[in-house]
């Protein structure tokens, strides 16, 4: 132990927060030194956005503190953050697509020649210099919309170096990288911080914790549980401290019995909404009995895939058949009646109408079919009566079924959609981004029930970019890279290392 | 219970733009008692005046329909105007080019053809909408400008008697007219009954589930196998239908005839009374009654209390102001978010 | 870099339109230069409310505010200005009175979309219906301007054949509007202003996470915004008229909204849309010298409209709007 002790670079003390009745932080308190990569973990809805929120004065804290290298400040708005040097970046790009990766990192804070003017080449070779020295690679001059996914976030990053971060916070970066764009990732924050950059990141991947972190702060329902050093500690244990209590990693499943298959894709090709091809020329089977799972980074084709499964998007070249049925060019509903099941993967957008009331909701693929309409005209009873089993079935948590669907917390949300479809009785499933952004109990009981389908012969295809999902869940994986499977195999066939090289590269050879 | 708690909104913007009106009749040199007495005294006391308030209400709610029935999809229709017009305008052709029908087959001949006329007006700009993305805001009122013209032009060169100076078009034939009843117009029921048909539409029936699907959440209602666009341009093709009603009626049995200017402004009364009544189908009768007396007596208000007619046209646009941002009026209320439409939301895209 | 040949294959149609249009001018201008030269100053004309009020749109639009209540604006502040100058007899103070209501207008449905969030086309469509309203309760018949703004002819440069008596030689708001367009072009592509404005509508929380307040840049946007739809108003009642009739902005508000999609919300293509647009006014008064359709006059009023539609459904689905138009922003 040194005699002298330097400041904390970012120190939270007390801090709370309430959003009506949730108290999404309770009395945090967080300690950040500088030069250390400081991880932020728990599972979702712990809490973890809302402290670093908090920390980037996008919002205010109910009661607490936030002392920045050692002095108590006050943050009303992120200019109050930028302005002691905290920088973030969001889970959700706040980038703005339409401008260049140069006039996006010096946004707010533009070279001028004077009077407003911009001066845009200065821009550019600004973010050339610092680009260099952390190793960041990007085009200045570049379209942002144009960059995939891993160098649109080297752009938010530059950002908050450009207004020279002490600190640097990131929200779940990995959720949209592969397994190699991660490693690449932790790598550059391992060198922020041997610059003397205090990183916080926020992640619920254990791993990634392990591998990088000097600390580790755990919280559970809005409070800290536990800061310690990942050192000390193993996967099991730090899942322990995530969820209070032993934690089944993979859920039990017996063996797989495939029966004939229940989808059959040929060459299938889709446009992209810029008309460029997203799907190109794919095949792809699923048979009843078995779940297929779609490993790769977003972007590479699985929404337009699912979307042309469901009737969604138009299909341009290729034939998909449901038990023979050929699928394209019919509307989704009539996809629907001819035996295809959809969670989708945004179900804010697409899964709910979340003014309806959760019984509107429970049978709004079937609403204009008897017994839940009789010529046109509703039948109230028989909706609340089908509402009132699926409740009870399904456990979703409730005070009333004609509670509007946006009253439903996240996971009972896809719990209803997951009542309906699965209830549909159809022989295919498609379940996209199942659980994302739901809590770990509504997460065993999603990947229960969709197991529990499996066995009762529905054909399941998972697509899914959480990749301990699709080697926990699937029978049979594929890897989609840039419009096509490069892979199909057993999931017992492959491993994590294997399957990520190919969402990167779609090729077996290291990356 | 809920009732008056969603009336009293309404009710709020509606004394809130009183009080202001009475601050501006005052500053324009009348006395707001003598004004506001005369409006109330030239609305409903006696059977003639309240007849003639419900006789202007008739037009008013089924404008006020044909905005509440657009708004429940998402839409704006503030081609109301245009609608209307081709009804009043293709009732009053009907009315008066065939002889000999009788009564039973003559008056709901014209009505219907009126209507049908202003379902097509409001086809168009729900095509435009549904295949294109063309906001109906522009549309709609662009077509209100041709409709003006094309109605002008049909008055004015085949449609007009010989020998008739003004432009409009002849007499109706009496088996064409919507009779009242004493003082009391058949055409105000014709309108209550659309009314609750709306409201049962909209209620009871999977279109009408359909159309509040669309207008919540066009993207779910989308994945739930109904066609967006199927029901934007079924939804703006009933709401002409229902403003053209309203203009078949005046014709029918209010005016005896289609005269230009006749109708002026009820496009936009309109809007007032679907934001009034919340777009619920019922509760645009009580507001439309409102508006109507208050354009009844405006002439009364005039002659009694010397204050420009247009003053109520004021209160009306203070009216919609208030009640079309409840935010101002929930400073006095604390009430629930409001889980209305956005009709914004859907500028520029398809 | 596109090169010349480039822009030429892809702006094709633009061209074809062109030609077109300087053809049936010349036509009914029967090949002579007079009248042909005085249809084109028309055009100008009768463009300049119209791009005047796209440039409304425009700033509120990239600022991500929809603006239904140009059309308000206008009538408002052309009722403003008449009677301000006919009430002090300058012209000048008609024309600041009109900048000014703009202005307020603009600053009242900030109030109402950004600060209170409402619905921005009901707000826009409630300041249309309070103009007319409030315009026709206050309107007093028998005032009189002292003359309509003079033409100002801007020297030698105005005695060149066709361009000078269209360009330079013309009333004082026009030249405004004119410069305007370029100015407008240049703060929006230019400056930290400009780019300020298109980061706050194409993603307003990102402007907010680098230290834009976006309440701020909105109300800025909207205020100078009905300060310009305030000058076309002004333009209506003190440079092209010469009076005030009620509802005199006949429905010229919303075209500018079709201008501004048009235009793909660029004040040098709305310019240009204007133009088109102007030119479908200026027709009408040459279809009546030459006797065309004077019998059934209706279907020349129409055109304008029309034409708005067939642009508005032929370009919308093209044209790409700021992405955060329409939605109120919400920091929590």
């Amino acid at each position: 132990m040194t005699a002298v002790q330097a400041p904390l670079a970012l120190e939270a003390i007390g801090v709370t927060k309430r959003f009506g009745s949730i108290t999404a932080n309770d009395d945090v308190d967080l300690q950040v030194e500088a030069g250390t990569v400081h991880a932020l973990l728990g599972e979702n809805g712990a809490g973890k956005s809302t402290l670093v929120n908090i920390l980037f004065g996008l919002y205010h804290a109910d009661e607490g503190e936030i002392r920045v290298a050692g002095k108590p400040v006050r943050m009303d708005s992120p200019r109050d953050a930028i302005a002691h040097r905290i920088g973030m970046v969001h889970q959700h790009f706040q980038l703005v697509p339409v401008l260049t990766v140069a006039e996006n990192v010096v946004l707010g804070q533009e070279p001028t020649r004077g009077r407003g003017v911009l001066d845009l080449d200065a821009a550019a070779a600004e973010v050339t210099r610092l680009a260099e020295r952390y190793g960041l690679d990007v085009d200045p001059r570049a379209v942002l919309e144009d960059l995939p996914v891993g160098t649109q976030q080297r752009v938010e990053i530059l950002r908050s170096l450009y207004r020279q971060a002490d600190v640097l916070i990131l929200d779940e970066p990995t959720a949209v990288l592969t397994p190699q764009e991660t490693d690449q990732l932790l790598g550059v924050l391992r060198g922020l911080a041997a610059e003397g950059v205090a990183v916080v990141f926020i992640t619920h991947k254990l791993r990634e914790v392990l591998a990088i972190a000097d600390r580790v702060t755990v919280m559970r329902h809005g409070r800290v549980v536990g800061s310690t050093d990942p050192a000390e500690t193993d996967e099991a244990g730090l899942a322990e401290m995530m969820v209070g209590r032993s934690v089944v990693l993979r859920v039990p499943k017996s063996a797989a019995r495939p029966g004939d298959p229940v989808l059959s894709i040929d060459g299938l090709c889709v446009q992209d909404d810029r008309g460029r091809p997203a799907v190109d020329d794919l095949d792809l089977e699923v048979r009843s009995g078995e779940i297929f799972g779609i490993a790769g980074v977003e972007g590479n084709g699985q929404r337009e895939l699912v979307e042309a499964i469901t009737g969604l998007r138009d299909v341009l070249d290729g034939s998909i058949r449901v038990n023979g049925t050929e699928l394209a060019g019919h509307r989704p509903r009539e996809i629907s009646e001819l035996g295809v099941a959809h969670v989708p993967e945004d179900r804010e957008k697409h899964g709910l109408i979340a003014a309806h009331s959760i019984a509107d909701n429970l049978v709004l693929n079937r609403y204009h079919r008897p017994p839940f309409a009789r010529r046109g005209v509703r039948q109230p009873a028989a909706i609340d009566d089908e509402a009132r089993h699926l409740v009870e079935r399904f456990d979703i948590r409730t005070a009333s079924i004609d509670a509007p669907a946006r009253s439903l917390s996240g996971g009972n949300k896809q719990k209803v959609i997951a009542a309906r479809e699965f209830s549909h009785g159809a022989p295919l499933l498609v379940a996209a981004q199942p659980t994302r952004g739901i809590d770990v109990g509504s997460i065993e009981f999603v990947h229960r029930q969709l197991i529990e389908q499996r066995d009762r012969g529905v054909g399941v295809l998972l697509v899914s970019a959480e990749l301990d999902e699709i080697l926990s869940l699937s029978d049979r994986i594929g890897v989609i890279y840039r419009g096509r499977l490069v892979i199909v195999a057993d999931a017992a066939d492959l491993d994590r290392a294997h399957i990520g090289r190919l969402m990167l590269s779609g090729s077996d050879q290291p990356a | 219970m809920s009732v008056l708690r969603s009336a009293l909104i309404p009710l709020i913007a509606v004394t809130l733009a009183l009080v202001v009106g009475a601050i501006l009749i005052a500053t324009s040199g009348s006395s707001p008692v003598e004004a506001y007495s005369a409006l109330i005294e030239g609305s409903f006391f006696g059977w003639e005046s309240f007849g003639t308030t419900l006789e202007k209400a008739t037009p008013l709610i089924m404008g006020g329909l044909a905005v509440a029935f657009a708004f429940k999809a998402g839409l704006f229709n503030i081609g109301g105007q245009g609608q209307l017009l081709f009804g009043a305008l293709i009732a009053g052709a009907v009315g008066y080019g065939f002889t000999g029908l009788p009564w039973i087959i003559h008056m709901p001949l014209a009505l219907l053809l009126g209507a049908v006329a202003g379902a097509a007006w409001g086809a168009i700009p729900g095509i435009l909408k549904a295949t294109r993305g063309a906001h109906e805001v522009i549309t709609t009122i662009m077509l209100n400008f041709v409709a003006a013209n094309m109605a002008e032009w049909l008055a004015t060169k085949v449609w007009r008697k010989e020998g008739d100076i003004l432009v409009r078009t002849p007499i109706i034939e009496d088996s064409a007219e919507i009779p009242t009843w004493g003082h009391v117009p058949l055409g105000f029921f014709i309108a209550v009954a659309f009314a609750l048909a709306i409201w049962f539409l909209l209620q009871r029936t999977t279109f009408g589930f359909e159309i509040r699907s669309v207008g919540l959440n066009p993207s779910a209602a989308g994945y739930a196998g109904i066609s967006v666009k199927r029901i934007i341009v079924l939804t703006m093709t009933i709401s002409g239908f229902l403003a053209a009603i309203g203009g078949s009626i005046e014709t029918l049995g209010i005016v005896g005839r289609y005269e230009p200017g006749v109708n002026a402004g009820l496009g936009f009364d309109g809007i007032t009374i679907a934001l009034l009544a919340r777009t619920h189908p019922i509760a645009v009768i009580p507001a439309a009654i409102l508006i109507a007396a208050m354009n009844a007596s405006a002439s009364l208000m005039q002659f009694k209390a010397g204050v420009a007619p247009e003053i109520v046209d004021v209160i009306e646009a203070l009216i919609l102001l208030f009640v079309a941002t409840p935010i101002i009026v929930r400073w006095f209320v604390k009430s629930r978010q409001d889980d209305g439409v956005s009709v914004g939301a859907t500028w520029g895209s398809t | 870099m596109t090169t010349l040949a480039g822009r030429l294959v892809r702006y094709r149609w633009w061209l074809v339109v062109i030609i077109g249009i300087t053809a049936f001018t010349l036509f009914t201008g029967d090949f002579r230069l007079d009248p042909t030269t005085a249809i084109l100053a028309a055009t100008l004309r009768h463009s300049t409310p119209l791009v005047l009020g796209a440039m409304c749109g425009i700033l509120s639009e990239r600022s991500g505010v929809v603006n239904i209540g140009i059309e308000g604006q206008m009538l408002m502040s052309a009722f403003a200005g008449f009677m301000v100058a006919s009430g002090s007899q300058s012209l000048l103070m008609g024309v600041a009175a009109g900048i000014t209501v703009g202005a307020l207008m603009g600053a009242a449905l900030a109030g109402l979309s950004v600060t209170l969030k409402g619905d921005q086309i009901i707000a826009g469509t409630v300041l249309n219906i309070a103009a007319v309203g409030l315009t026709s309760f206050f309107f007093t018949q028998g005032r009189s301007l002292p003359g309509k703004t003079p033409i100002i002819r801007l020297g030698p440069l105005a005695d060149l054949p066709v361009i000078g008596k269209v360009f330079f030689i013309n009333p004082p708001i026009t030249y405004v509007s004119l410069l305007l367009v370029v100015a407008l072009w240049y703060a929006l592509f230019r400056t930290t202003w400009g780019l300020h404005t298109r980061a706050v509508g194409e993603h307003p929380s990102a402007a907010e996470t680098v230290g834009i307040s976006v309440v701020r840049m909105r109300y800025l946007n909207l205020i100078l915004g009905g300060a310009i739809a305030g000058l076309a108003g002004a333009y209506l009642s003190l440079e092209a008229v010469g009076s005030f009739e009620r509802g005199m902005t006949n429905g010229k508000g919303f075209v500018a909204l079709a201008v501004m999609i048009f235009g793909r919300w660029n004040p040098v293509g709305a310019w240009g849309a204007a133009l088109l647009f102007g030119y479908t006014n200026a027709i009408q008064t040459q279809f009546q010298f030459r006797g065309w359709f004077t019998d059934h006059p209706q279907f020349v009023g129409m055109l304008p409209f029309i034409v708005t539609i067939i642009v508005l459904a032929g370009f919308v689905g093209r044209a790409r709007p700021p992405a955060s138009l329409g939605q109120p922003y919400d920091r929590e």
